[in-house]
């Protein structure tokens, strides 16, 4: 156990450089996704036909290829066409139109459930659509939306690992690097693993302190149950 | 069966408003699908009138409040409100159905409150009533926020402005929406079943509220109501529907007491066993 410790610890530097690529890629991915699942996720509930079907198109066309080719597309057939993107912005693009896609579902998803009601009280106080939309159904809507985006962010982590492939330094590919710089195969995918692991526990942790603050933002009361991930408890200061 | 009831005996012909009447239907007919719920419906509402409409469930009682409200779109005939046609609209001397825009300028004029409240669940008391005031009439924010206490004032809750709706009562919610509904000022108020999702211990209240608003302004009440009471203490005129037509109307004393019509006795005689 000291061995495979020492050994870890060997592979730390790697293991950091890495873990910095990979954070950067999922932050930068989930913000333009949750612009891009916005967009699509408002226009799939446009009055106007034509809108609609814009946004189906882009959804199924990126919800059913593969992140991998559409990653590879971006990175090798794109500069053909003489538009060279630099590997980094290849793989948020890449993480944004894919996981975009899936988001823009949860979106309309989330402003479907909003009861029919609350659209009624707002036209019999004479608001109007954008009004509508922003101080009444979006704000309870988002509520809805952050359990699956939770589940959506975490994918998104563990889909970064792809942009090793177009030469990106993550996580994956520094475990990679330092396999081929000492051979031992074992500590490297082992310490990939539980750093995954413990990034995705911590991302599970900050959505539910989302959902906790979100829920309390419509008067719902603050739950005071386990956080996300493992069931975590911050702070000690449960209620009798 | 009456078909033409009007309150003073005069009469206008089609397609034209009657400028003394807040409400006036012209043979308004409402489907949903198959099913016709309005058939050629014809009354008038004079200004500061209090109704109440009553009638078996399905005889098209809400949605003759929830075509005044534009909730439900008119297959057929005019609504005229306050002296404008609602769900149409003067182009080059010919009616037009109405759009959007023109709707927002006619929904002002009212305001309704819901069996199930439908508050904001998002804002606090105050911001529910001071919203649509800043938002959709562009008042300023100092005068909606007065303007909103002093009507939570009106309504009984001054203690409640900073609460969320999930924090109050069924009957403190369903005051806050009859606030909201009045923060913007309608000449109309479209009352649709307001206590029927309470305990009964706090139907009272409501109604209170209610009644009080009723003696005190000029607002003119279409209501839907199972509470023979309430409808017995603020209506001028009851009305009763069965199959999206009035059977009979009349003041609340003559309809409660001696109703013409058997539709009518034994509607009545099966409202007042449920008590």
């Amino acid at each position: 156990m000291s061995g495979f410790l020492s050994q870890f610890g060997e592979a730390l530097p790697f293991f950091a450089q890495g873990v910095v690529i990979t954070l950067e890629l999922t932050i930068l991915g989930a913000a333009l996704s949750v612009v891009i699942s916005f967009i699509f996720g408002l226009m799939a509930l446009s009055q106007s036909v034509g809108v609609r079907f814009v946004s189906r198109v882009f959804v199924e066309f990126f919800r059913g290829t593969s992140l991998l080719v559409q990653m590879f597309w971006l990175f090798f057939a794109l500069p053909l066409a003489g538009i060279q993107l630099v590997p980094v912005a290849t793989g948020v693009i890449a993480l944004g139109l894919n996981y975009g896609a899936y988001g823009s579902e949860v979106v309309r998803g989330g402003i479907n459930a909003i009861p029919r009601a609350q659209w009624e009280a707002t036209i019999a106080l004479n608001m109007g659509r954008v009004q509508r939309m922003r101080r009444v159904i979006l704000p309870q809507a988002v509520v809805g939306m952050i359990p699956p985006f939770g589940n959506w962010l975490i994918q998104l982590l563990k889909g970064t690992a792809l942009v090793s492939l177009i030469g990106l330094a993550d996580l994956t590919f520094e475990t990679q690097a330092f396999r081929d710089a000492t051979g031992n195969t074992v500590v490297a995918f082992t310490g990939a693993l539980i750093i995954y692991f413990i990034l995705a526990q911590i991302f599970a942790v900050l959505m539910s302190l989302l959902e906790r603050r979100s829920k309390a933002s419509i008067g719902q009361p603050m739950e005071r149950r386990a956080l996300g991930g493992l069931g975590w408890r911050l702070g000690g200061s449960e209620a009798a | 069966m009456v078909t033409e009831p009007t309150t003073n005996g005069n009469t206008t012909g089609k397609g034209q408003s009657a400028p003394d009447k807040m409400v006036r239907f012209d043979k308004v007919v409402k489907r949903f699908g198959d099913l016709v719920v309005l058939r050629e419906l014809d009354f008038e509402v004079a200004p500061a009138e209090h109704v109440t409409l009553i009638g078996p469930s399905g005889s098209g009682k809400t949605t003759i409040l929830r075509l005044l409200m534009t909730l439900e779109k008119i297959n057929d005939g005019y609504i005229w409100v306050d002296g404008e046609p609602l769900w149409h609209m003067d182009q080059g001397g010919k009616l037009v159905p109405a759009n959007e825009k023109y709707l927002r300028r006619m929904r002002p004029k009212m305001g309704m409150v819901f069996q199930q409240f439908n508050l904001f669940p998002n804002m606090k008391v105050l911001r529910n009533v001071t919203e649509a005031p800043i938002y959709s009439l562009g008042m300023s924010k100092d005068e909606a926020v007065q303007r909103g206490r002093e009507i939570l004032e009106l309504v009984g809750l001054s203690d409640k402005v900073d609460s969320y709706p999930s924090q109050l009562s069924g009957g403190q919610q369903q005051r806050v929406a009859i606030a909201r509904a009045l923060a913007m000022n309608p000449k109309i108020l479209l009352l649709d079943e307001v206590t029927s999702a309470l305990d009964p211990e706090l139907v009272a209240e409501v109604l209170n509220v209610l009644r009080d608003i009723a003696h005190t302004t000029e607002i003119t009440i279409l209501c839907v109501t199972h509470e023979m009471q309430f409808a017995k203490d603020i209506s001028h005129r009851v009305m009763m529907f069965d199959h999206g037509q009035i059977v009979e109307y009349g003041p609340p004393e003559k309809i409660f007491s001696d109703p013409e019509h058997d539709r009518t006795k034994s509607f009545l005689r099966a409202v007042l066993e449920a008590r």
